[in-house]
This record gives structure tokens, C-alpha cells and sequence, in this order.
């Protein structure tokens, strides 16, 4: 344990996700070493991204404004909806530049375990985004793990009454790599969501 | 099952070294376990909670699993029952391999109600073990049982998750009772329940707090008990309602905290 103010800063750091006791430790005292300046930006940054930074209104994702810059752009396809788990993800999908259509962020995964139900998400939000027609498809892309998996089945459910189009993002072999060393459920959904080779 | 592999959990070689780290000698151990549940750690990093046949409970780190090169791949996902290698570690032990027994998790995660059924059971499987290190085959047989029960889609997701609370239970020592008085033993059928008490009990005994389900109720939480599906599988919704809700409750009296997934499971 340390003085007061610098084991403060090694608790709040080590409330960080990913950042455990050791670290906590490392980063406050490369902080205490730091060029006044530097922690000045940092802090500066971390008051800005708290002040100016809220989430779209529309659908989730993070936004410096009512809506966020896609929800905004009239060129994005309205009747494409990409459903996510986090804003960090509609980031990797556009990097990909495949989509033109637009996203809704459900700020996570149905997580029975951690205490996350349907009602923790933004289930219902979606579901009235979908009520007008203007969605046709609905692109699941939740992540590709088991959390993700239950929750795009229980989405996939939610609105089979509505006569969308429903996909879920096809996972498979990571490109690059050997056949014989893909596990069983990898391997399993690959060949669920294998595709035809048109010759 | 799984007769014939030689996973039994023995340390493998090694025994008795000091962990890995003090003079470059790693004590490795092999067994064969389920995955309850996962933790992010650092960058791409997870801990692995597993109810392991011979090493009872074990978190173990699993370096670069999060990462889609990783070679562990979706082997260390929850509800996966996996022939597992793990080397001692001062903390924490760390998978060196894993292989997969039973994919139990992918029939599982494509129906809402088997997954939230399967989730509460592993929550379960966690609580009702004891702390690290101690073997636990008789839960560790209950759990891969009711997990494949589930996958295999036999029997109505919440029938599973019921028979599998009520026989874990009695495996941990708080075995209720739905015939004989729980009290005093008087030959039943009775008809009051005391979760207090521990299962039915007679009139003469009859504590504070009794409730009296339906005789069909009784009849299958005692099946559930035993594992007589033929009963099970006849009962009524409203029967499965009414045992549910004395399932949850006597689960409830014998943990120190509540089950925060039995709240989100479909019925
Ligand atoms: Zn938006
Ligand atoms: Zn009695």
C-alpha cells in the first residue's frame, strides 16, 4: 500500500478493464514520472471524451451529436439494419468497407451469468426501429462467440413474426490457416455457412 | 461416455516439482473437464473457470485464446466438455492443450431456452463445488450429464435444469426429501412442503412456513429427483410451474447469495 493520493490513482486505474493490480502499479508510476504536459493532455482528453462524447439516439453507437455520423449520412442504405454488440465493432465492420447499410449497437451480449437479460440491452429500441418496414434485412453480427451466438438466436426469434430477411454473418476458418487445426464448433458453423462456388 | 481415455486427472510427471518459473521445470497435470465460465484477462488473454473430474474446480489462465488465430479456437468456450493439459502455476495454472470431448456448446447456444436452462446450470455447477483442488466426481458426472441431456434436446430445457438442481443439491449434502417426512421420517405421502425443513413433511411435524403444493407437483419433483422421465416428460405446465418455484427456493435457502441467471431462464 502507498501514500493516500497514489494508491488512489492505483485503485481507479486497476478498475480499468484489462488493467490488473501490477499494472495499475506500473502505469501510476510511469505517471508520476511523466512530463506534466503529457498528463495535462491526457487528462484533458479524458474530460473531453466524457463531455462531448454521448450515444446516438437512434441507434447506440457513440456520437458527438444527437445522432451519430452514420445515422446521419443519407447515402447509408435504410433498409439494411447490422446489429452489433458494442461501438467498437460498427468501427471494424466499416474498415472493411463492405456495408453501406446502417447499424444498431445493443451495448453488449445476453449474459445470463453477469446478470444481462434482454432488458438490459437495447432489444426493445430495436425492435421499434423494425416496426415501419423500412428494415428488410437484418444483419446479425454479434460476436462470434457463445455469448453472441445465444443472442442472435433470441433475436433471430424476436422477429420471425416480422417476414424479414434474417442473416447472421457466416463464421468460419480464419483465413490463412490449416483445416486440421480448427476446432469442432469453427469448423461446425463453416460448414453450416459454406457457400456456393459458381463455375 | 468416455471409457477408455486415459484422462483420468493424475498429476503426469513431475510430481511434487516446484511450479514453473523457479528453475524452469513446469509440473504439468492432465484431466478431462467442462467449462463454466470465462473471464477477459489483459489483451487477449481469458481465465477459465472448469469443474475437472479429478482436480475438482480450476481456473486456469488461457493465453491468446481471444485472438481468431488462437489455437485453443472456440475449445475453451463455455459449456464445452474438453480433455484439457495444464501446467501448475503459482496463481493460476495455465492450458498448454485443450481437445474437444463434446461440443455441447453450439446445439446449446441455438436454442434461448437450452442456453438460459445451460447457463444456470454451470452458475450452479460453480457454487455448489468446493473451493479449488477438490475432486468432485459425483457433480462433475450430474453436470456433463445434464449438459448433454440439454444439447441432445431429450427432454423440455427446464425439466433438465430442475433435475439437475434438486440431484445437485442431494450431491452437496441437502438432499430433499418428497415422500417420507423430512422431519421425522413418517412413512408419505404428505402433502406440506418446508423448504426450511428440507422437503415434504407430516402434520405433526409441520414447521412454520409450509406451503402445500399439488400432488402432481410432488409427484414430479420426486421424478425429477430420481430421474424418472417417463413422469417428467407427462407432466403439466402448470405442475412444472409450481416445482420450478420450489426448486428455485430451495436452491435459494442453501446458497449465501442468489443465482443471478435462474432469474433470466426461459420457461
Ligand atoms: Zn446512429
Ligand atoms: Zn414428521
Amino acid at each position: 500500500m502507498y501514500e493516500g493520493v497514489v494508491q488512489n490513482l492505483i485503485d481507479e486505474l486497476g478498475r480499468l478493464p484489462g488493467v490488473g493490480p501490477k499494472s495499475a502499479q506500473r502505469i501510476a508510476f510511469h505517471l508520476l514520472a511523466a512530463d506534466v504536459d503529457d498528463v495535462r493532455r491526457l487528462v484533458s482528453a479524458l474530460t473531453e471524451v466524457k463531455e462531448k462524447v454521448r450515444f446516438c439516439a437512434t441507434c447506440g453507437n457513440v456520437a458527438e451529436d444527437e445522432l451519430c455520423r452514420i445515422c446521419l449520412d443519407q447515402r447509408r442504405d435504410p433498409s439494411i439494419l447490422c446489429v452489433v454488440e458494442e461501438p467498437k465493432d460498427v468501427v471494424a465492420i466499416e474498415r472493411t468497407r463492405e456495408y453501406r447499410g446502417r447499424y444498431h449497437v445493443l451495448g453488449g451480449a445476453i449474459s445470463p451469468i453477469e446478470g444481462v437479460g434482454p432488458d438490459e440491452l437495447r432489444v426493445r429500441e430495436l425492435m421499434s426501429r423494425l416496426a415501419d418496414g423500412t428494415v428488410t434485412e437484418l444483419i446479425l453480427a454479434t460476436d462470434p462467440n457463445l455469448e453472441g451466438e445465444a443472442t442472435a438466436t433470441y433475436l433471430a426469434r424476436m422477429v420471425a413474426s416480422l417476414g424479414l430477411r434474417v442473416t447472421r454473418l457466416a463464421s468460419g476458418l480464419p483465413v490463412g490457416g490449416d483445416l486440421e487445426y480448427a476446432d469442432e464448433v469453427t469448423l461446425g458453423r463453416a460448414f453450416e455457412g459454406r457457400r456456393s462456388l459458381d463455375v | 461416455m468416455i471409457s477408455g481415455r486415459t484422462v483420468r486427472g493424475r498429476r503426469a510427471w513431475c510430481a511434487g516439482v516446484p511450479a514453473s518459473g523457479d528453475n524452469g521445470r513446469v509440473s504439468l497435470y492432465r484431466d478431462e473437464g467442462i467449462v463454466l465460465r470465462t473471464q477477459k484477462l489483459g489483451e487477449a488473454d481469458r481465465i477459465v473457470t472448469l469443474l475437472t473430474r479429478g482436480h475438482g474446480r480450476v481456473r486456469a489462465v488461457a493465453k491468446g485464446v481471444r485472438r481468431t488465430s488462437s489455437r485453443f479456437g472456440a475449445r475453451l468456450e463455455p459449456f464445452m466438455h474438453v480433455d484439457i493439459q495444464l501446467a501448475t502455476g503459482r496463481t493460476l495454472d495455465v492450458v498448454t492443450q485443450a481437445e474437444t470431448i463434446a461440443p455441447y456448446g453450439m446445439s446449446i447456444t441455438d436454442d434461448y431456452g437450452r442456453y438460459t436452462a445451460a447457463t444456470a446450470i454451470l452458475e450452479t455447477a460453480e457454487r455448489l463445488t468446493a473451493e479449488e483442488g477438490e475432486p468432485t466426481v459425483q457433480h462433475y458426472l450430474l453436470l456433463v450429464g445434464a449438459l448433454r441431456t440439454l444439447a441432445e434436446g431429450a427432454h423440455e430445457p427446464g425439466l433438465v435444469l430442475d433435475a439437475y438442481l434438486l440431484r445437485g443439491l442431494s450431491v452437496a449434502g441437502f438432499a430433499p426429501s418428497f415422500s417420507d417426512c423430512a422431519r421425522c421420517d413418517a412413512e408419505g405421502p404428505h402433502r406440506l412442503f418446508s423448504v426450511q425443513a428440507g422437503g415434504i413433511v407430516c402434520r405433526s411435524c409441520r414447521p412454520s412456513g409450509t406451503v402445500a403444493p399439488a400432488p402432481d407437483t410432488v409427484a414430479l419433483l420426486g421424478a425429477l429427483l430420481t430421474g424418472d422421465w417417463d413422469v417428467a416428460d407427462a407432466s403439466e405446465p402448470r405442475a412444472r410451474r409450481e416445482a420450478s418455484g420450489i426448486t428455485a427456493a430451495f436452491l435459494q435457502w442453501h446458497l449465501e447469495r442468489g443465482l443471478r441467471s435462474l432469474t433470466l431462464v426461459e420457461r
